[in-house]
């Protein structure tokens, strides 16, 4: 019995040292994750010159939050309000036809038989695993000997082709719809299409607002095909826009000083500004992430 | 942010593979709307996907005047002098993020897994999470700040470590472990989220049989835990090694704010943007993206073929 407990607070002993490492380390990730946005929040609140002598983490004052605001819609007569339009644009166009394009096609693939089905799959499965960027200076190339560079269509048709959200919608509709429930409603006397709109459809609810998020984020996060694709400034979105203001930083390009230059405390509002739908999204998506993972699981 | 297909999904398309399951008879209907609703998928994948891959083959394959160029084109850029430092760079940066990567994603996915208390665990998982969200631009645009002494949040520590000034933080040498701290501050959380969730699957039996049989935590961990995640850390890995040979933004926008400390062709494919839009050379920049492409089809392949990745424990 003694030499029971004596083992036993050996053993919380060796485990509470265990418990504080494995705790200091979680926290020291805590802190490095988080302090980055959460000066980010104090900083936009700052006049240039107290940024840098005030401590990182204390509150500024309304009137210089306020301050940065102007500065940074007024920049270039309000390039950034243009930006940000672009940017809901691309991202909300490339979603609509992801999202009228993936759908139907993962229910064909899942769903019904014809020639070269194996091949897109496959050829979705390969895409898929590729990143998206691979393919930018390629589609580039291609466009550019259409002369479509600078057209909006440039960065949403690319966009818009998007085989995650096809291979998604394909394990859905070939894991988790009963098949006996289409053919019912076949013996009821849908049309083929009405089995797709008025059953199928209806009951893939959640994997179309997952296909939705994951495009959404990817098309306003995109830097590298609109880099590409617009060379003009009005054609940017936000994530394109940022590098102008960007070389319109005394602090990080000298000879930029001049009258329309943009001071520290406005570019980090420009990055949250960057950021907010996709952030918005992101407070309620990592339920989705979770749910992405288990959609249409195995119900074997 | 990082896109992962779910472990069960992957475990379906393979079931899938193996046990086809085909809609019983052949229906014409049912057919003409398959091609119907594919239609549009298949024209987009034709022009997004197959055309510019051929496209890039033939201009890599051919000089300015359209003739046939054999492997000049790639000698030409293998050769170019930006070509091998740029593929040290990425190189080194790949393999300080990657061993990170799979280390602390795994490392920090069981001690979440660890945490009894609900909340905790739920809080946690969303501090890792959410710098997700600033993907790209923003999130270096972010670290621009954070490696500058004068504004840094964390400016006693570069100070301490000796760095001074923006200069001094972003010597050609750090480069590689600052851009792996960034994509990792950018996307170790999806990843974290990812594998707490494989970690929720494996049967509390399993574990509890390990405890039963002595086993502490550490021991479950690696004898128990991690097996059972290999296929998920292979799956990170693949993925994130073909995301890695594609740097651009993060060098792109240090240069810019360094005044070209850092050169605006440290990447391979800023190289390719270089040969493209300052060289109008659009053969040697195709023969740089095909390169680039057939290094990511054949991590892709790898993965999509290696049926043990797919196969359930």
């Amino acid at each position: 019995m003694p030499a029971l407990s004596v083992e036993r607070r050996g053993a919380n002993l060796r485990g509470w040292s265990g418990r504080s490492v494995a705790g200091v380390v979680t926290l020291l990730f805590v802190c490095f994750f988080a302090i980055p946005i959460v000066w980010l929040l104090f900083a936009v609140t700052k006049s240039a010159k107290s940024l840098t002598v005030s401590n990182p983490f204390s509150v500024g004052t309304w009137h210089d939050l306020v301050a940065n605001f102007h500065q940074l819609f007024d920049f270039q007569d309000g390039a950034v309000t243009t930006w940000i339009a672009n940017s809901a644009v691309y991202s909300v166009g490339a979603l609509v036809i992801t999202l009228l394009v993936s759908i139907p096609a993962g229910y064909a693939l899942a769903l019904t038989e014809f020639k070269l089905r194996r091949v897109l799959l496959v050829l979705t499965l390969v895409v898929m695993l590729i990143p998206s960027t691979a393919l930018v200076l390629p589609i580039f190339l291609e466009l550019n000997s259409f002369g479509l560079i600078g057209s909006p269509l440039s960065v949403i048709l690319p966009m818009s082709f998007f085989p995650f959200g096809v291979y998604l919608t394909y394990i859905y509709f070939s894991t988790s719809i009963p098949r006996d429930l289409l053919a019912a409603a076949r013996i009821d006397g849908c049309t083929e299409f009405q089995v797709f709109a008025r059953i199928a459809l209806p009951l893939a609810a959640p994997i179309v607002a997952l296909v939705a998020f994951f495009s959404f984020v990817q098309n306003w996060n995109n830097f590298f095909l609109p880099f590409v694709m617009l060379p003009s400034s009005d054609g940017y979105p936000i994530q394109v826009g940022l590098t102008s203001l960007l070389a319109a930083t005394p602090a990080f390009n000298p000879s930029s000083a001049g009258s329309d230059s943009v001071q520290l405390p406005t570019l980090a509002l420009a990055t949250i500004v960057s950021i907010l739908p996709v952030l918005i999204v992101f407070l309620f998506s990592q339920r989705f992430l979770v749910d992405g993972m288990t959609a249409g699981g195995t119900k074997e | 942010m990082t896109i992962a297909p779910p472990s069960d999904q992957l475990v379906a398309g393979a079931t899938e593979r193996r046990r086809p399951v085909r809609p019983t008879g052949r229906a014409p209907g049912r057919t003409r709307i398959g091609y119907l609703f594919v239609s549009l998928y298949a024209l987009l994948a034709l022009a997004f996907g197959v055309v510019p891959s051929l496209y890039a083959v033939v201009l890599a394959f051919t000089n300015t005047d359209g003739g046939f160029a054999g492997l000049a084109n790639f000698t030409k850029v293998v050769g170019d002098f930006r070509f091998w430092p740029a593929v040290l760079h990425v190189t080194t940066y790949l393999v300080i993020w990657l061993v990170g990567l799979v280390v602390f994603v795994v490392g920090l996915a069981l001690l979440v897994h660890s945490v009894r208390l609900r909340w905790a665990s739920t809080a946690l998982r969303f501090v890792y999470y959410l710098p997700g969200a600033l993907a790209g631009a923003s999130s270096v645009l972010l670290w621009l700040f954070v490696l500058d002494p004068t504004a840094s949040p964390v400016s006693g520590l570069l100070r301490g470590l000796g760095f001074d000034s923006f200069v001094a933080v972003i010597q050609p040498g750090h480069l590689p472990a600052i851009f792996a701290i960034i994509a990792f501050w950018t996307g170790a959380g999806g990843w974290i989220v990812i594998m707490y969730g494989a970690l929720n699957n494996i049967s509390t039996e399993v574990i509890e049989a390990a405890q039963v049989d002595g086993a502490n935590a550490v021991q479950t961990a690696l004898q128990i835990q991690l097996p059972m995640l290999r296929k998920w850390i292979a799956y990170m890995g693949v993925m994130s090694l073909a995301a890695g040979t594609q740097l651009f933004v993060e060098p792109q926008l240090l240069s810019q704010a360094s005044n070209a400390v850092v050169p605006n062709d440290y990447s391979l494919n800023q190289l390719a943007y270089q040969y493209a839009f300052q060289q109008n050379d659009f053969n040697g920049a195709a023969a740089i993206s095909l390169i680039l492409l057939v290094v990511a089809l054949l991590l892709s392949w790898v993965f999509v073929t290696r049926g043990g990745l797919f196969e359930k424990e």
